[in-house]
């Protein structure tokens, strides 16, 4: 069996997330580093966006900081503005983006802006970048957190960017266009939306972690899908894949 | 490299900074430019291209010339905001992300909006595409663009100037995004000639837009070139010089944010402003050392010495050359 970080089993799991001839809206860090793994397995034909005005095909060649480090740029597909990216995405041409957040609740709304009072914040975090935008717009948002109960609760405090919002049709009524969140991924589960009021129950619990461990910090009272497995590990060809990407492993420590 | 003399002055046209006209060409310091075009309380751009080309020598200058009251609009301007929030020089923030791209949260940016110090700061919300339809709006005379992406975020409860309405032909909700239009935008630029015709290349965000819709532009120019060497490429040009109002010769002004071609960003350094920053005091040193105490950008880049040259980019990777030929 082949030896692996659970950061590595969470980046292994967001590749999966991508489909062969995608345009994918990736972000940084850990999805950029999913990306290029997806790109050398299973997604040769992938596509990647990035909102600061930068399209790409092969996965960039050299350690990215930021999106907008010299590496994303050379050889790019297209290096452009902002609202020539992201208006790919405003006119619905873009399958799937990735988000991160500090908060994310039982329908997939994420919080990124105000912890506690918008007028007098207990914590002020740094912002919404462009997720409202991605979780508004793309057919399918796959979103990436660790698994703490004070990350996983029942209702974030400030929706930065929306799930589905109350539950059931709530997004569909408030007329976002995009198809909303599919996956969430956590260093010990993935959680997928189930059923008419579209709650994230329990998909799968990665090896090593237990079902009492999820439920314990978890900030609802977390149902399972009718078919709970275990999250398959990485096999050889994607762990191959991520050390090729992340030759430092500055991504997956 | 500087191409000096320049040929071919156009001795007709004479740019002013604020009353005074000073000279046939728009080549001016950075300091006076600031001086002349830069009031308190003005709404500016510093970095609309998000972690590339941030304009931090601009940053510095506001901070030593004590600007205050400054309403900061950027889509994401890495430290730069953070930077000017630490030295009281901001009232308003308007844009999408405010932190540290490599450090995680922005000290200064935190306590101005949790503990009002070094004094309050008010927050408009905005998402990426919003912000750019915002400045697309400003630029091109539009009252206002309706806009999808936004709907179902708290954004429009925070950010009342954004307004949900229906959609008058579908029936829909929309959300419409009003003009934004800058007082100052600040770019930089890989190369400009003395009247701010400015080439730029590799991802540019949200430049083109908010420098556009600014009743003011200031190039801060990595490298002044003839005005042969932009024209030969008009297709490379980001924003012509007749709507430029100055252009500085500030080689480095990226620093720590990289720019395409000439410096790799110098990610240790964000780091070390993100340790360094922790507390008021902590930030009230970091700033005297960096900024308050240095005169000029100059001085900064002699500071940094063999840290700024070993981020400089060697290499060659040219672009092919377009022909535009007539004949």
């Amino acid at each position: 069996m082949t030896a692996y970080s659970t950061q590595e089993l969470m980046i292994i799991a967001a590749a999966r997330q991508i489909r062969d001839g995608e345009r994918i809206f990736v972000g940084m860090r850990l999805p950029i580093t999913a990306y290029g793994v997806a790109r050398l397995t299973h997604a040769p034909n992938a596509v990647g966006l990035f909102e600061s005005g930068v399209a790409r095909y092969e996965p960039a060649d050299g350690m990215l900081y930021t999106m907008c480090d010299g590496p994303n740029q050379l050889g790019a597909a297209w290096t452009t503005g902002l609202i020539q990216v992201m208006g790919l995405l405003s006119g619905g041409r873009v399958h799937a983006g990735f988000i991160g957040g500090a908060e994310v609740d039982r329908f997939g709304n994420i919080n990124t802006s105000y912890i506690g009072d918008i007028d007098k914040p207990t914590v002020k975090l740094p912002g919404s970048g462009g997720a409202p935008d991605i979780a508004a717009m793309a057919e399918r948002l796959v979103i990436i957190i660790n698994h703490q109960k004070h990350r996983l609760v029942e209702k974030v405090g400030f929706v930065t960017s929306p799930g589905f919002l109350d539950g059931g049709d709530a997004r569909k009524k408030a007329g976002l266009p995009g198809g909303g969140p599919a996956v969430l991924i956590t260093d010990r589960a993935v959680l997928k939306p189930h059923g008419p009021t579209n709650e994230f129950h329990l998909a799968s619990i990665h090896p090593g972690h237990t079902l009492e461990e999820v439920l314990q910090n978890t900030g609802w009272a977390l149902q399972s899908m009718p078919d709970v497995a275990e999250t398959p590990p990485p096999t050889k060809a994607e762990m191959a894949a991520l050390h090729h990407i992340d030759k430092e492993g500055f991504w997956r420590r | 490299m500087i191409l000096n003399p320049y040929p071919k002055i156009d001795l007709s046209r004479t740019i002013r900074l604020g009353d005074k006209p000073i000279s046939s060409h728009k080549l001016t310091s950075l300091a006076e430019a600031i001086a002349a075009f830069v009031p308190d309380g003005a709404a500016i751009v510093l970095g609309a291209a998000l972690e590339n080309a941030v304009p931090f020598a601009a940053t510095h200058e506001l901070i030593r010339q004590g600007r205050r009251d400054l309403n900061m609009i950027a889509p994401i301007s890495d430290i730069s905001t953070d930077m000017l929030i630490g030295a009281g020089c901001v009232a308003e923030v308007t844009g999408a992300w405010v932190g540290n791209v490599s450090g995680g949260m922005g000290h200064n940016f935190r306590r101005a909006a949790e503990h009002c110090l070094p004094n309050p700061i008010k927050i408009n919300d905005y998402s990426n595409f919003t912000l750019g339809m915002a400045f697309f709006a400003g630029a091109y005379g539009l009252p206002y663009v309706p806009v999808k992406s936004i709907l179902g975020s708290d954004i429009l409860k925070s950010n009342p100037k954004i307004k949900l309405a229906e959609d008058p032909f579908s029936g829909e909700p929309v959300a419409l995004v009003p003009a934004l239009k800058p007082d100052v935008t600040f770019l930089v630029v890989q190369r400009a000639d003395r009247d701010g015709n400015a080439h730029i290349w590799g991802s540019t965000g949200l430049t083109q837009e908010a420098s556009i819709a600014a009743s003011k532009i200031i190039v801060l120019a990595d490298e002044i070139v003839a005005p042969e060497v932009i024209a030969s490429d008009p297709s490379r040009v980001l924003v012509p010089g007749f709507v430029v109002d100055a252009v500085c010769h500030v080689p480095a002004a990226c620093h720590p944010a990289p720019l395409i071609g000439k410096w790799r960003r110098d990610n240790a350094f964000f780091h070390d402003y993100h340790k360094e920053t922790r507390d008021p005091e902590d930030f009230a040193r970091w700033c005297a050392e960096w900024v308050r105490d240095l005169p000029d950008h100059a001085a900064y880049c002699s500071k940094l010495g063999s840290q700024l040259e070993d981020l400089r980019i060697l290499g060659n990777a040219p672009a092919a050359a377009a022909n535009y030929a007539i004949a």
